[in-house]
């Protein structure tokens, strides 16, 4: 195989352009290969962390609705004479009497939660709706009342505070942070002052001590964040009054069946991240499909270039290839040195290319990206994970062996006689 | 026919190319070369004395009747068995088809020693070496085989065919292409390799001069062995 290996590193020497041709074919498909599939995966991370990063991987809340068994219904089944047949009832749309979807046995299940070896982290909300007023108008709004420190650690609370700092909202009372679209409705200001009205018609004064932007602009112009001790003060409810309850699980995966088992054991809602966003999974799953697909005909084409290239040194090495067969090489022997050619073009051109596309992942990680909806991002995304370069270096040498396949075996069954006798 | 001491024996050995009419080109070819001994076959072109040397090559493997190489029927043989045939007992002299021009003159005689890995490459090289030193042409031996005029490449085809020692060389028209001094040259070689080394040799040629020199000519004419 040694002898082979130098045989066909002397033909690559020989035809050295067409060879550099060709190996610069497969480092351009897997230099754009890498570099498009980093891109696109930085930019799905970066948009699905929009959303995912401040999700809840299941929240447990208590969905206000009418109850399917109306209180007639269980009424008549508690008196029902044995023998006479289920009577029709009439009555109907028997409304819920609490006006807050406060989750009963709130605390208990935080202490529940906190002891479960399955969840990372336990934060609570209470979650408000309210009016702002400024001046004669009333603006909708509606505050969550977090847990500063857990929404800062696992939800990623201060990456989205253009301005203030979160800390003043942990540790000040009736202080809030303001969507960048409401704050800039309300022309208000750091350390100003905002007047709130709950849904009740209670009144109260909130200092604003940051201003947040999210991306999503409807979003902003509606949402404030405050300390969850000031959102009950607000509502004059005692503490341990809380809408949602959100888990972050070690194990994302385990959402969905999690989330069926606690609906079931503490009898409240619960939706996991994969139903509450299955949208983002399916714009992601797209995406990266189609960056794939561009990324594979990048390589195909390659290798179509390849075997040009191979065919047409074939033809002009017959000669060769007789002399080779004439002197003792076999057919397996010729197949194998066209196939090593062929895959020596794929590999120096691979490993080129994983390198220049290492370094064009730099540059467009360098290139500045503004975008008001995303503040913290001041470069494009990139994800420089070395799964691409694994997949580009393996799909390289896959279609460089497939494409010196086809010639090599032509170049195996080149009978000597033929060309020998047909000078 | 065979005996032991022949290197070669052909046995009733027929051919017909089928394109576009079927034409036999050998008919009963029968014969068989001893040990050292240098056999020439003349005839008139088309008489079918190159495609017999093809068939007895191993390369031609479309005929009826068999080859015996070193007592070894070679008709049915897989590909692999008659290329390590090739390589081991056969040395071959093209007219035309010298040398790969990829490689150095040195690297062209070493190729069918490498393959044959009975030694190591550093053996192989003093080999060759020695071959080309035998036909005057080491100081050439670093040299890449298009840079030599065509006696030069002839000469080191030779040495190439020699250099894993075969039991027979064969030869198409070897000295086709050359000039007379060149010519006699190239059978002085043969000569001494016949003599000295005790190979047999199987040399097709037009030459009559050539022929005449030899220990023993065949003699075809359409497709049959007349002399």
């Amino acid at each position: 195989m040694k002898l082979l290996l130098s045989i066909a590193v002397t033909l690559l020497r020989a035809k050295l352009r067409q060879s550099i041709v060709a190996a610069v074919g497969v480092m351009f498909s897997i230099t754009m290969f890498v570099a498009l599939l980093g891109f696109m995966n930085g930019l799905n991370d970066l948009l699905d962390g929009l959303i995912l990063n401040r999700t809840a991987h299941i929240r447990l809340y208590n969905e206000l609705q009418a109850t399917p068994r109306q209180p007639i219904a269980v009424e008549q089944d508690g008196q029902r004479v044995a023998g006479t047949p289920p009577a029709h009832h009439f009555v109907r749309s028997v409304k819920p009497k609490d006006d807050l979807p406060r989750l009963r046995n709130g605390e208990a299940i935080m202490r529940a939660m906190e002891r479960d070896p399955r969840v990372l982290a336990v934060s609570p909300r209470l979650v408000a709706q309210v009016f702002f007023n400024v001046g004669t108008v009333d603006l909708n709004g509606q505050v969550s009342g977090i847990d500063v420190a857990q929404e800062i650690r696992h939800y990623r609370f201060g990456d989205h505070l253009t301005r203030g700092d979160p800390q003043d909202l942990a540790t000040g009372s009736n202080t809030v942070v303001l969507g960048k679209g409401l704050a800039d409705m309300m022309a208000a200001d750091l350390g100003e002052t905002v007047q709130v009205t709950t849904a009740t018609g209670d009144r109260a004064m909130l200092r604003v001590v940051g201003i947040f932007q999210s991306g999503i602009a409807e979003y902003d112009k509606v949402q404030c964040y405050a300390n969850i001790r000031t959102v009950q003060k607000l509502l004059a409810r005692p503490a341990g009054y809380y809408t949602d309850i959100n888990l972050k699980l070690h194990d994302l995966a385990s959402a969905p069946a999690m989330a069926r088992e606690l609906a079931a054991r503490f009898k409240v809602d619960a939706v996991d991240i994969q139903t509450a966003n299955a949208q983002f999974e399916t714009g992601t799953t797209v995406r990266t499909i189609i960056s794939y697909a561009v990324g594979v005909v990048l390589l195909i084409v390659a290798g179509f270039g390849i075997y040009n290239i191979l065919n047409m040194m074939i033809y002009e090495k017959l000669d060769t290839i007789a002399i080779l067969k004439a002197t003792g090489f076999n057919g397996a022997d010729v197949r194998r040195i066209f196939l090593s050619l062929s895959m020596i073009i794929g590999l120096v051109g691979g490993l080129a290319g994983l390198v220049a596309g290492l370094v064009l992942q730099v540059l467009i990680d360098h290139l500045p990206f503004n975008t008001a909806a995303l503040p913290t991002i001041t470069t494009f995304p990139v994800d420089h994970s070395p799964r691409y370069f694994i997949i580009a270096v393996s799909f390289a040498l896959l279609t460089t062996w497939v494409a010196g396949w086809f010639p090599a075996r032509k170049a195996s069954r080149v009978d000597p006689v033929e060309i020998i006798r047909g000078k | 026919m065979s005996t032991a001491r022949d290197i070669l024996a052909v046995e009733k050995v027929n051919k017909s190319f089928h394109d576009p009419v079927t034409v036999q080109v050998l008919k009963d070819v029968a014969f068989s070369v001893a040990r050292g001994e240098f056999v020439s076959i003349t005839g008139k072109s088309g008489c079918g004395k190159s495609t017999l040397l093809y068939i007895l090559s191993t390369m031609d493997t479309d005929y009826q009747g068999d080859v015996v190489i070193d007592d070894e029927r070679t008709h049915g043989l897989d590909g692999e068995r008659l290329a390590a045939i090739r390589n081991e007992k056969i040395g071959f002299v093209f007219q035309f088809h010298y040398l790969l021009p990829e490689f150095s003159v040195l690297r062209n005689v070493m190729l069918p020693g490498l393959k044959l890995g009975r030694k190591d490459a550093a053996e192989v090289e003093a080999d060759a070496m020695e071959r080309l030193r035998e036909l005057d042409m080491a100081d050439q031996a670093l040299k890449m085989a298009n840079q030599l005029s065509g006696g030069q490449k002839q000469r080191v085809a030779i040495a190439r065919a020699l250099i894993n020692d075969p039991l027979i060389i064969m030869g198409d028209e070897p000295t086709g292409n050359l000039d007379k001094r060149n010519a006699d040259t190239v059978f002085g070689i043969f000569q001494r390799i016949a003599a000295e080394h005790r190979r047999s040799l199987l040399i097709v040629t037009h030459d009559p001069d050539f022929a005449a020199r030899t220990d023993r000519n065949i003699v075809m004419d359409d497709g049959r062995i007349v002399g």
